[in-house]
């Protein structure tokens, strides 16, 4: 029952902060929810459940590898929160509080569905959620973005719902009772009609695919993370992308059981490589260090499809890469909330030598960006160099060259628009709004804590980790 | 049955190429209203045995698909003070080329793939294709926030009827957690039209070109 606490508890918050009297006492109800999920999700991670053979719902494996990652992720921002609501006291944070509670509830569910139609129902779900965290700000700018996200986004998840109909009538076809759930959809194996499967693929591919945001899906990204909140960005970045991937790890789960498991790998890492080259050219060229933090996504959502293509040691890379990538890509987006509020403003062109305004928040932003660069001994340096690893073992040379070449120029691109930022003189603007917003303690721990977590991930990954990351692994390929 | 259903299904394409060619927002919102209609009469034909759940999901469709989205659209368009024309990004001509092409698109690939016996004289799967095409023209070719929620519209209905098919296979609850999905997500569209129209004082996407590269 605990893992279904999991969903209950939060959906419960948001039903409690919509009802909630005060704006000033409203935000602790962030880490408090947070705090019981992480106590929920730890626990479950070190006493996995029995899962019930035809349960829709179910703390299974992949979800045991993934979830507690977000989980925590949750906690950090939502200690943020607290402060940076209040920073905003001038709006009412009744919808915020409530929306941001729904959202950790939907994606609980959304990463223990074992049912193609829940699975849909609770990423649909999550995306609408999150439609008044992205407009926040209020500015007509934040509704553009806003759009941007709901028309890509909603086409996506249409298009997902079409390919889960699909892989409905090819067990049909096959003889099969046309029952959603991913283990009986598994069971019937090469007894699924194969035109329809791979249809299927196609559509579900690029429905998740949308909502990760991979290449050439990914137009939405970069207005969301611009216009968003910091704390938005991170459940973005780190929560809602990693639902849509673990979509992506059952489905491809089903193909590859339907035979043709070949197929989806050369497109998963055709359309992962693609992304990456997409961002890397995008980073060479933004000047908006908000957008710079969305194009890096879309890289880090190209290394994961590459790692979910290169077998069993490439999924077990993509599972540790999820960990740091949440966890990293959160630190860079609180502290690059913090540079932004104390400039005024996000594009190189006017804002310099944050180092000076901010210097708490900057040392932050650079330590983040080498992190997520993949320089040791952060987490990303370990699952990225797996991955590489994983590439060179399944006989992929060129995959990985082209992997490695594409992580230098996003390093180029990165350090690029970051020292321009943090270095250098002040302008006028960012010293008067940086007095108006200074760096508090509270707003400068939790990116910091989110850093820490994830150098401890690279230098010492826990065995229970890696146990629950096998674990997964064995789920997604039963037959190696 | 199976032809009753085929002439609700050819009814469903016709409108496709109606809103297509339609050049005011009015029109387009009626055509979207008839099809919902006409797709929550379906189950009723597909399914014989009638359940009180799949009665409770059609019924529901036709109260949202056929009244509850066009008055919000109305509305919308109402509060906002548009006026009325369609302003095609691609031009009626080539959209309804573009949408009759589909048609006969949808109608060689649904040959092309393999149905159930059952399924083989029906025109759930091409209905389902051209009503997806049609979507994709309107979403892309219109450049009013209104239109494009129309066609985004016509795109789940395209998918609903594909999910006809998978009728008596999956559990209801599922097609109910569907339809309460889509319904809220038409209402958080809504709200955004509304906001959009406040901010920009235009419901023209063109308008929206702040946030580029």
């Amino acid at each position: 029952m605990k893992e279904l606490l999991l969903i209950i508890v939060p959906l419960a918050g948001a039903a409690l902060a919509a009802a909630w009297p005060s704006d000033r006492t409203r935000p602790w109800l962030l880490p408090g929810v947070g705090g019981v999920h992480v106590l929920l999700s730890f626990w479950l991670l070190f006493h996995p459940p029995a899962i019930a053979p035809g349960a829709w719902f179910g703390f299974d494996p992949l979800a045991r590898a993934v979830l507690p990652a977000v989980s925590l992720l949750f906690l950090v921002c939502s200690a943020y929160s607290v402060p940076y609501l209040r920073l905003r006291a001038e709006r009412s944070n009744r919808v915020f509080v409530a929306s941001l509670l729904a959202v950790l509830g939907l994606l609980s569910a959304g990463h223990q569905a074992r049912h193609l139609g829940f699975l849909w129902i609770a990423t649909e779900a999550v995306t609408l959620a999150c439609v008044p965290l992205l407009h926040f700000n209020g500015t007509a700018r934040a509704f553009e973005a806003t759009w941007k996200y709901l028309l890509v986004g909603g086409t996506g998840i249409a298009l997902s719902l079409l390919g889960s109909f699909c892989l409905g009538y090819a067990s049909l076809r096959g003889g099969g009772s046309g029952d959603l759930t991913f283990a009986s959809l598994i069971g019937q194996g090469v007894g699924l009609s194969r035109p329809w499967t791979l249809a299927a693929w196609v559509l579900l591919l690029a429905g998740y695919g949308t909502k990760m945001g991979l290449a050439p899906m990914h137009t939405w990204k970069p207005d969301a993370y611009g216009e968003a909140p910091g704390i938005v960005g991170a459940m973005l970045a780190g929560g809602v992308t990693t639902v849509a991937f673990t979509a992506v790890l059952r489905v491809r789960a089903v193909v590859a059981a339907a035979g043709a498991g070949a197929i989806a790998d050369r497109t998963l890492l055709a359309i992962g490589l693609f992304s990456m080259v997409v961002a890397a050219v995008f980073l060479l060229g933004t000047r908006d260090f908000k957008r710079m933090l969305a194009y890096s996504s879309v890289e880090h959502m190209g290394i994961l499809a590459i790692g979910a293509a290169l077998g069993p040691a490439g999924a077990f890379a993509a599972l540790f890469h999820v960990w740091s990538n949440s966890l990293t890509k959160g630190s860079l987006f609180l502290s690059a909330g913090n540079v932004r509020r104390a400039a005024g403003a996000r594009s190189a062109d006017e804002v310099a030598g944050m180092m000076q305004v901010t210097p708490r928040s900057a040392a932050l932003f650079v330590t983040g960006m080498f992190a997520v660069t993949a320089c040791p001994p952060f987490g990303p340096f370990f699952s990225e160099l797996r991955v590489v690893q994983a590439a060179f073992e399944a006989h992929r040379p060129g995959a990985a060259i082209l992997f490695l070449g594409c992580l230098l120029f996003a390093f180029f691109g990165l350090t690029r628009l970051v020292f321009a930022i943090v270095d250098g003189r002040p302008r006028v603007a960012s010293r008067a709004a940086g007095r108006r917003f200074p760096e508090t303690l509270q707003v400068v721990i939790p990116p910091a804590l989110l850093l820490l977590l994830s150098l401890w991930l690279g230098l010492a990954t826990p065995a229970v980790l890696q146990n629950a990351w096998s674990g997964a692994v064995a789920q997604l390929f039963p037959s190696s | 049955m199976i032809t009753a259903l085929n002439l609700l299904i050819g009814l469903t394409m016709g409108l496709n190429l109606l809103a297509l060619g339609s050049s005011r927002v009015p029109s387009l919102i009626m055509a979207v209203s008839v099809q919902g209609m006409a797709l929550g009469v379906m189950p009723f034909l597909v399914e014989p045995h009638l359940e009180w759940m799949v009665a409770l999901v059609a019924v529901g469709t036709i109260a949202m698909k056929g009244f509850v989205i066009p008055a919000l659209l109305r509305r919308a368009m109402r509060t906002a003070n548009v006026d009325r024309e369609v302003e095609p990004a691609i031009g009626f001509v080539p959209s309804l080329l573009l949408g009759a092409g589909g048609t006969i698109a949808a109608v060689a690939l649904a040959h092309a793939l393999p149905l159930l016996p059952e399924h083989s004289g029906s025109l759930l799967v091409p209905g389902a294709g051209a009503s997806v095409l049609t979507g994709f023209v309107l979403l892309i070719g219109r450049s009013k926030a209104i239109s494009q929620v129309c066609g985004y519209l016509i795109l789940e209905n395209g998918i609903y009827l594909f999910g006809l098919l998978l009728i008596r296979a999956t559990p209801m609850l599922v097609e109910a957690g569907i339809l309460l999905d889509i319904t809220v997500g038409i209402f958080v569209i809504g709200i955004i039209v509304d906001r959009i129209q406040r901010a920009f004082d235009s419901l023209d996407t063109r308008k929206l070109t702040v946030l580029r590269e």
